[in-house]
């Protein structure tokens, strides 16, 4: 450095941001103005503490999973402890944090400010479907004491219905009552989305966050119903002895697989679509740049979520279905891939010529962009009749599963939260533990997983409580990587309590960025808007100068 | 036996041994999707990376540039991938469908699930827990079905799996290339135990098969007891062979096609016995809609129902591979 000073940029120093006086957070107080709220923005912050809350103990139980493969003997739990374990790891994992991560947190505090609403369309009922969440997840956990709950987060018949002496059916209808938490969510998206967009507002203007959480929403009330049902008809079959799976009295145990994944391969999507729209809203704001191919991702959400309706088969290949469902299913699935594929394509061509900055956000967003593109081209194994032949119910899926739903929509949540939480709260994170959070996380994720798929095509099952010697590597390898990942996990955790009060004021927008939602004061105002906003120009329009379009 | 180093025991094999026919063909599907997968991981890593360091921003107000998109890259980045995925598609398929229908006078063994164990009978009457012997380079197919919850027969030194479901008689067929112990597995979680309902799959020389069929622990064949079984149940006193008794008359009759009262007809394989046994009333034979035969559901045990009809099969002149079903007739099963 110099040790004359080069004289600055900007003549004038932009002025320090300002807290704001009335906003959110401080427009009623005590514990009735929370738990009664109809605001979205307290209702997304009362999803943010409780689906952290179960995304904590849900590790816990993966990393009492993880101890236990250390060694090839089952030494540390019991087996009837070890599949509880795994199946509450599962239960809590898919329905209490998966699956309404990024709609009921992100979405639910954005997704109105993004086109430029007060609010939701239905306030209460998004208020009841907080509360639905919280009594199903306490459904579920009392299966804990109640003896839990030993079936895997999958429920299978007849295991589940007939010949388990775990406590399946409190864990099932916690599922059943989170599901309808769900429904409620996604119905409130679509009524918004299509009721409530500011002027100038086009449906083509909208941000891809809001496109991609249109799109979960329609998977949400048309797929959920469906499990919903099937824990019904689990529950008359266990409690009353009806039959619907039980074989002897003339059931079908295969029904069950077909009823379960009807809606849980579509739930997949669930998990990772709205993650879809964060990486859109990411790569868009962090090259200051259009981004590339807007109607193209806009069009493959859909075509994701309508695709993934014909595709649950492919979790059957070996279940006893006949080879030409096998040969359908697998077609169908391989053409899912495309439209994620596009995607994949479309974000990394916005970087093409933009203006990057490696910000924490970004870095989140950089590493989902590995761990998605693994996750997704390891799906081609799954999807290929013949290779599933071999790594069906292997480490090979579970490692496969996680890379999509840990590597993608977790990775894309984190990098959603680290992009949002200065509007959120008001307040700046320190940026540089942020970038090593998302290292910490990218490298302990890969030491997990990667070597999960070896171990799956060296012929490992899943679900195994103890395991042959020859397994024992790779399993240390994915114990070590767990405890990194964990710290990665944790240490947001710390600097996001640690900013409520400590952090930098953010100002309106921190990252000049484009959207509705950095005009409006870090955290917004009750009503989100001091006055009506109007959309003028085309999302992410960083550029002034004319469009120029290339090739 | 097992002269030859296997899998079982050995420290690390990123590969699992080769021991069937199908290995082959399903590692070449496993490396093509590899090479595939570290293409395009490497390929776009590489891009981004690029672009992050060559495109990063320069002073704090700088924008990127305006590029809209571009139909004809869109058209590229998804026609090229979708014949990707299609290869991918038409390669595992080919080599499903081979591995789908077993060739026909395979040798017929069963298999039946139960927490925690896997329990086989050999045709000639030797039955064993936990461990399959089968002769290398003979095509052997397992008809297989569980007396409680789903499992599911995995040996991956074959790279072969497939459920067991209750009610239903699934079918898996292998052919052994190489002398040696493997490992079977139960891959479909079925309780406490799941993990430990494991066993060994022994390949052996033909000559060494052979001695081991004729080794002390050799009982009565299924057919013999099958045919001991259908007197003492009382089948013997309906279905004459003469075709005089109240029932049909079971010979000639497996494998064979048979007229229903429906007016639809089904051939008379493994699915059909069963379930003529334990639903009777669920497919009726032309002319015989007043026969109230009564179901022996809970009466004879999974193994004793494979013993029935072993010796329904011997009833056949020719005891054709039925089943040798293609897919269709092994996933109906015996529901419907």
């Amino acid at each position: 450095m110099s040790a004359t000073l080069a004289p600055p940029l900007h003549t004038t120093p932009e002025p320090e941001p300002q807290f704001p006086a009335k906003h959110f957070l401080n427009t009623g107080r005590g514990v009735a103005s929370w738990l009664l709220t109809k605001d979205h923005k307290r209702i997304a912050l009362m999803y943010l503490i409780s689906v952290t809350l179960m995304a904590l103990l849900g590790g816990f139980f993966a990393s009492l999973v993880r101890l236990e493969l250390l060694t090839p003997q089952g030494d540390l739990m019991s087996a009837e402890q070890y599949n509880r374990a795994f199946t509450m790891h599962g239960i809590i994992m898919v329905f209490f944090l998966l699956i309404p991560v990024t709609p009921a947190i992100l979405g639910n505090f954005l997704l109105p400010i993004m086109i430029g609403a007060k609010d939701l369309a239905l306030p209460r009922i998004n208020l009841l479907s907080w509360y639905l969440y919280v009594i199903g997840a306490i459904l579920t956990l009392s299966s804990l004491v109640l003896g839990g709950a030993d079936t895997g987060w999958t429920f299978y018949t007849p295991y589940s219905s007939m010949y388990s002496t775990g406590a399946v059916i409190p864990a099932a209808l916690g599922a059943f009552v989170a599901g309808f938490s769900s429904i409620l969510t996604g119905l409130n998206f679509i009524v918004t989305v299509h009721k409530m967009r500011c002027p100038g507002m086009t449906w083509m203007r909208m941000p891809l966050f809001v496109w991609a959480n249109y799109a979960t929403s329609l998977v949400q009330i048309l797929g959920t119903p469906v499990v919903a049902m099937t824990i019904i008809l689990v529950a008359l079959e266990k409690l009353l002895g009806f039959s619907f799976f039980n074989a002897a009295a003339g059931g079908d145990p295969i029904l069950f697989q077909h009823l379960f994944w009807f809606y849980s391969h579509p739930a997949v999507y669930i998990m990772i679509l709205p993650g879809m729209g964060i990486i859109s809203e990411l790569v868009s704001a962090f090259s200051r740049k259009k981004i590339f191919g807007y109607s193209f991702i806009a069009m493959s959400s859909v075509a994701i979520a309508v695709i993934g309706f014909l595709i649950w088969g492919h979790h059957m290949y070996v279940s006893g279905q006949s080879v030409y469902e096998g040969l359908l299913f697998s077609v169908l699935t391989f053409l899912v891939a495309i439209p994620s594929a596009i995607k994949t394509f479309n974000w990394a061509a916005t970087l093409y010529r933009g203006s990057i900055s490696w910000d924490a956000p970004m870095v989140y967003a950089i590493g989902f962009f590995g761990l998605f593109l693994i996750g997704g081209l390891t799906g081609l194994f799954c999807a290929n009749l013949a290779v599933d032949l071999h790594i069906h119910d292997t480490y090979f899926i579970v490692a496969h599963f996680h890379y999509i739903m840990v590597g993608g929509a977790i990775m894309a949540y984190m990098g959603g939260i680290h992009f949002w939480w200065p509007k959120m709260t008001g307040r700046m994170y320190p940026e540089a533990l942020g970038r090593v959070s998302g290292v910490l996380v990218f490298l302990g994720f890969n030491l997990t997983f990667l070597p999960q798929f070896l171990l799956g095509y060296m012929g490992m099952p899943r679900r195994y409580h103890a395991y042959p010697e020859e397994f024992q590597i790779f399993n240390m390898m994915s114990t070590a990587g767990a405890t990194v990942l964990g710290l990665g996990y944790l240490l947001p955790l710390v600097y996001f309590a640690w900013s409520l009060k400590y952090g930098k004021i953010a100002g309106n927008n921190p990252w000049g960025a484009k959207g509705l939602e950095w005009e409006t004061t870090s955290p917004p105002p009750l009503e989100n808007f001091h006055t009506m906003p109007v959309q003028t120009e085309e999302a992410y329009a960083y550029a002034d100068e004319g469009e120029t379009h290339h090739g | 036996m097992g002269a030859e180093r296997t899998t079982m025991g050995k420290a690390f094999q990123l590969i699992p041994d080769s021991a069937s026919t199908f290995a082959q063909a399903i590692d070449a599907n496993y490396y093509y999707i590899w090479a595939i997968t570290i293409f395009f991981t490497i390929g776009i890593v590489a891009a981004v990376a690029y672009f992050s360091v060559k495109y990063r921003r320069k002073h704090k107000d700088e924008v990127g540039h305006p590029i809209h998109g571009s139909l004809m890259l869109e058209i590229t980045w998804s026609v090229i991938p979708l014949l990707i995925a299609m290869s991918v598609f038409v390669f595992g398929t080919a080599a499903f469908f081979s591995a789908y229908d077993p060739p026909t006078g395979a040798m017929e063994i069963y298999v039946v699930g139960k927490q925690w164990m896997w329990k086989i009978q050999h045709p000639e009457g030797n039955r064993e827990i936990n461990e399959l012997h089968v002769p290398v380079g003979q095509p052997v197919r397992l008809t297989m079905t569980t007396e409680d919850v789903l499992h599911s027969f995995f040996v991956p030194a074959f790279r072969i799996k497939k459920d067991v479901v209750p009610g239903l008689y699934t079918t898996l067929w292998f052919q052994a290339t190489k002398v040696g112990d493997y490992h079977l597995f139960c891959a479909e979680y079925c309780g406490n135990q799941h993990s430990g309902m494991i066993g060994k799959v022994h390949v052996m020389e033909a000559a060494d098969y052979e001695a081991w069929l004729s080794g002390t622990t050799r009982g009565e064949t299924m057919e013999a007891s099958g045919q001991r079984q259908f007197e003492k149940l009382g089948c013997s006193t309906c279905h004459l062979q003469d075709n005089t008794g109240r029932g049909p008359s079971l010979k000639n009759v497996f494998g064979k096609p048979v007229q229903l009262q429906s007016g639809t007809t089904v051939t008379a394989d493994e699915a059909y016995v069963r379930e003529s046994i334990l639903q009777p009333q669920a497919k009726i034979v032309k002319t015989y809609t007043n026969v109230q035969m009564p179901t022996f559901q809970g009466q004879v045990s999974e193994d004793g129902v494979l013993q029935l009809i072993s010796y329904v099969k011997s009833l056949s002149e020719a005891p054709a591979p039925v089943a040798a079903p293609a897919a269709p007739a092994a996933a109906k099963g015996g529901k419907k």
